[in-house]
């Protein structure tokens, strides 16, 4: 019960603030919703119990990845959006085309589907480690942090040239 | 009473009581910083408002509730108000995880002695904390103050720097207890004051030590707020409740800190000799956290009335260059260790990649195969 309370409140301040980050002119404020959105997502991963997921989306989305998008936001003070441009009929007509398209996609999604409890996955900080490291896995895993590493070393690279 | 119902009610008088336990500890220890750092440079401190001066945080309290709140002209008004309540809430969030004894039992129930107990506790700190930036970098920016943004950069930078270094301090000991859940890591302590992590564990203590005193911008950490240089740094246009709330962040910010440490690597509320753990069948586990706790957070005025503020480039410095690669040398002959003492191979749990994880991972290897 208490859960499905907890999921609908989350939902409904995810799907707001997702709105928001959509809506809003204010560059800023969109990327204060997309926090909000984040955590959200993290609280209902928790919900669905997963503990290690909803950290892991707080350590890396909501902390580590929208504070550079706020840092660059607040330094280069960028201005909120003024009114789109007048006469551009072709422009809208092709968005309200595409969201129409949008908008039947995702109405058939959820005709089809049915309401069902998410089946229970063990996603514990040990399973997940077991399954990154297995064979299946493990050379992928050391190729994506050989390819983290190049990019550190290409961004400090870049800094430098700078100075 | 149904099952749930109980439940309810034993989490929400846990939180009821740290909330006020919180809010009891926040309000002395802006006495205690007073007074403690008076001694040491040789004045008297607070002293006129009750005995020993004992009721001047209720002073304080007084008077900042009564004080103007002043929204500054040009200030971003929404972020200004939400920063204090962004603070505060990622400092309360934080401490939630942290155990402060062994279970008890209470009325026929086994109860443990913290909020909420997730198997990635550790983790969640290190989340949460993570998100605390948000609250100081609105406060810095939506004041419209040159001061307050510089304070506001600076501090955000800082907390960066030695997230990493703080979070890498906590592998060793994660890897010694081998579990992320906090009373799993202070029950391998267990046996007496040597076998606690920070003999082990050094390295990885004194890195703590260094970079939880940066994270909670306190002296010789403080440039965020060098009064000399930038008035009062990310809360300079702050008055009234707001400031005070966003003190608070910051002191329990402080006590967050100096709790983790006292689990992580002073043993918890373990006794330092185990026949001092129970005195005539009553568990001293509590004092003996309260104890550990308040000795870290007297080191922390401590060092505040004994070190001299570091300069900014020293900082950066220091961060980056000695604290992250000591703590990754840490790290590596730790899990060395581990892993030899071991011996054998960890014990293997059956995989089953369709359950979870990608489609196709053949697919995927493929390519990552011919790179290796």
């Amino acid at each position: 019960m208490i859960d499905a309370v907890l999921f609908y409140a989350f939902a409904a301040l995810a799907l707001g603030s997702a709105l928001v980050v959509v809506g809003q002119r204010n560059p800023l404020y969109s990327a204060f919703a997309l926090i909000v959105t984040l955590v959200s997502l993290s609280a209902i991963f928790a919900l669905l119990g997963s503990p290690f997921i909803a950290v892991l989306q707080l350590v890396v989305y909501a902390g580590a990845i929208m504070v550079l998008f706020l840092f660059v936001l607040m330094l280069l003070n960028v201005k909120p959006e003024g009114d789109p441009p007048a006469g551009k009929g072709v422009l809208r007509t092709a968005a309200f085309l595409l969201v129409a398209v949008l908008v039947a996609e995702v109405g058939t999604v959820l005709w089809r589907a049915t309401a069902r409890v998410p089946p229970v996955f063990d996603a514990s900080p040990r399973r997940v480690a077991h399954l990154l490291f297995s064979p299946q896995y493990v050379y992928v895993f050391e190729a994506t942090s050989i390819l983290i590493l190049a990019a550190l070393v290409g961004a400090v690279a870049l800094a430098r040239k700078e100075t | 009473m149904t099952p749930l119902m109980e439940e309810l009610l034993i989490a929400v008088v846990k939180v009821l009581v740290i909330f006020s336990v919180l809010l009891t500890l926040f309000s002395l220890m802006t006495y205690a910083e007073r007074r403690l750092l008076a001694f040491m440079q040789f004045r008297l401190g607070p002293n006129r408002t009750g005995p020993y001066g004992i009721l001047q945080p209720v002073a304080d309290g007084i008077k900042l509730f009564f004080k103007e709140e002043v929204v500054p002209e040009g200030a971003n008004r929404w972020i200004f108000v939400a920063a204090p309540g962004v603070a505060l809430v990622t400092a309360f969030l934080a401490i939630a995880v942290v155990p402060y004894g062994g279970p008890v039992t209470v009325f026929g129930r086994e109860v443990s002695l913290q909020i909420a107990d997730p198997d990635v506790g550790v983790l969640f700190i290190f989340a949460v904390s993570s998100l605390g930036v948000y609250g100081i970098v609105m406060a810095g920016w939506a004041a419209n103050n040159k001061y307050a943004l510089i304070g506001g950069l600076r501090s955000a930078a800082q907390m960066f720097s030695y997230e990493l270094s703080l979070g890498l301090s906590w592998v060793g000991v994660i890897l010694l207890a081998g579990s992320f859940r906090l009373p799993d890591i202070v029950e391998a302590q267990a046996g007496g004051f040597w076998r606690w992590n920070w003999i082990q564990q050094i390295v990885a203590f004194l890195v703590y030590t260094v970079a939880a005193t940066a994270e909670v911008n306190r002296t010789p950490f403080d440039l965020p707020e060098a009064e000399t240089e930038l008035v009062a740094g990310f809360h300079t246009e702050y008055s009234s409740m707001r400031f005070a709330l966003l003190q608070m962040a910051e002191y329990v910010n402080m006590i967050t800190v100096a709790a983790l440490g006292t689990n992580l690597f002073l043993g918890g509320w373990l006794a330092p000799f185990t026949s001092l753990q129970s005195l005539g069948g009553i568990d001293l586990g509590l004092l003996w956290f309260a104890a550990k706790m308040l000795s870290v957070l007297f080191f922390f005025i401590w060092l505040r009335g004994t070190l001299p503020r570091f300069r900014y480039d020293q900082l950066m410095q220091f961060g980056w260059k000695v604290l992250v690669p000591v703590a990754v040398l840490n790290i590596l002959v730790t899990a060395a260790v581990v892993v030899l003492l071991a011996g054998s191979e960890p014990e293997a749990e059956p995989v089953a990649p369709t359950e979870v994880g990608l489609r196709s991972p053949v697919l995927l290897a493929g390519p990552a195969g011919a790179l290796g």
